[in-house]
């Protein structure tokens, strides 16, 4: 069976809540392209996921505010939670942090040499109607940060 | 997610994207692509399965080091579940998407999106 057309079921999903004006996905005919500049062994790696992870006993996102944010990848693991709404909560479930922000797996690869280390912190960017936020803010945002922590190259983890 | 990797990727940072949304990612256009057919939750793999974790997450280094150019796509070779019923019923109106307090946030997120924009063109 073929894969799930998102675009076309959330413009007759949201037609049917009576949203008349379809979202209009992001689109470009050109894409930008980075050549990996060293070994994976001598890279560090960043992190970014959208699945609004938080520290348990801390205080939650924002969810109205929705800026950029970013926790120490040396949390454990079993402290970490996502309060994301918007995944498929019939067919799965975000109770294992390591199927959208595979720290664990990343920490096993940094052990046996595969990949250099891990940056510091990750990020966590929400998922914003306003593509202009995401473009000017979010992106510019998760950037600089990259750069601060030094990092070579990223994995992004789409909830 | 796919505008981040976009401007990371511009500006000097290569990028993989692990995700379950194929036609949205793509239509985006992002510089590398690992795509899992499953549910909206689970791209780096099926939840407490660090196996087919590993291997996911290893496919999306293998493409980092070896994309020869933008705009590739690797397909993780994992089946959700043998019954495929859960791709017909997601964003349907017999399975609503959100509801609860997941919709009371998504509509108050709405309402406050629309009275900043109201407000910045009043400026």
């Amino acid at each position: 069976m073929t894969h799930v057309r998102y675009i076309d079921r959330t413009r007759e999903y949201y037609l049917g809540e009576g949203y008349t004006t379809p979202y209009r996905w992001a689109h470009f005919d050109e894409i930008p392209f980075t050549p990996l500049p060293k070994p994976l062994s001598a890279c560090r790696i960043g992190l970014v996921t959208t699945a609004e992870v938080a520290v348990r006993g801390e205080a939650s996102p924002d969810h109205l505010a929705r800026t950029v944010y970013a926790l120490p990848t040396a949390t454990p693991v079993e402290q970490l939670y996502s309060g994301k709404d918007a995944y498929d909560r019939h067919a799965t479930t975000l109770d294992d942090v390591d199927a959208y922000l595979p720290i664990t797996r990343l920490g096993e690869l940094v052990a046996a040499g595969r990949i250099g280390g891990l940056a510091a912190r990750f990020q966590v960017v929400f998922s914003n109607y306003s593509q202009r936020t995401t473009m000017t803010v979010d992106a510019p945002a998760v950037l600089a940060q990259c750069r601060e922590d030094g990092v070579d190259a990223v994995l992004l983890c789409a909830v | 997610m796919g505008l981040v990797a976009r401007h990371l990727e511009a500006n000097g940072v290569p990028t993989v994207v692990f995700g379950c949304a194929r036609d949205i990612v793509e239509h985006c256009g992002v510089p590398r692509f690992v795509f899992s057919d499953f549910p909206l939750g689970s791209p780096c793999g099926r939840p407490f399965d660090p196996a087919m974790q590993r291997a996911i997450v290893g496919l999306g280094l293998d493409l980092l080091a070896g994309a020869a150019g933008p705009g590739t796509t690797v397909v993780t070779p994992y089946e959700w579940a043998a019954d495929t019923s859960w791709k017909d019923r997601i964003l349907t109106r017999a399975q609503p998407f959100l509801e609860g307090e997941a919709k009371a946030r998504w509509l108050e997120r709405k309402a406050a999106g629309r009275a900043g924009q109201a407000e910045r063109k009043a400026r």
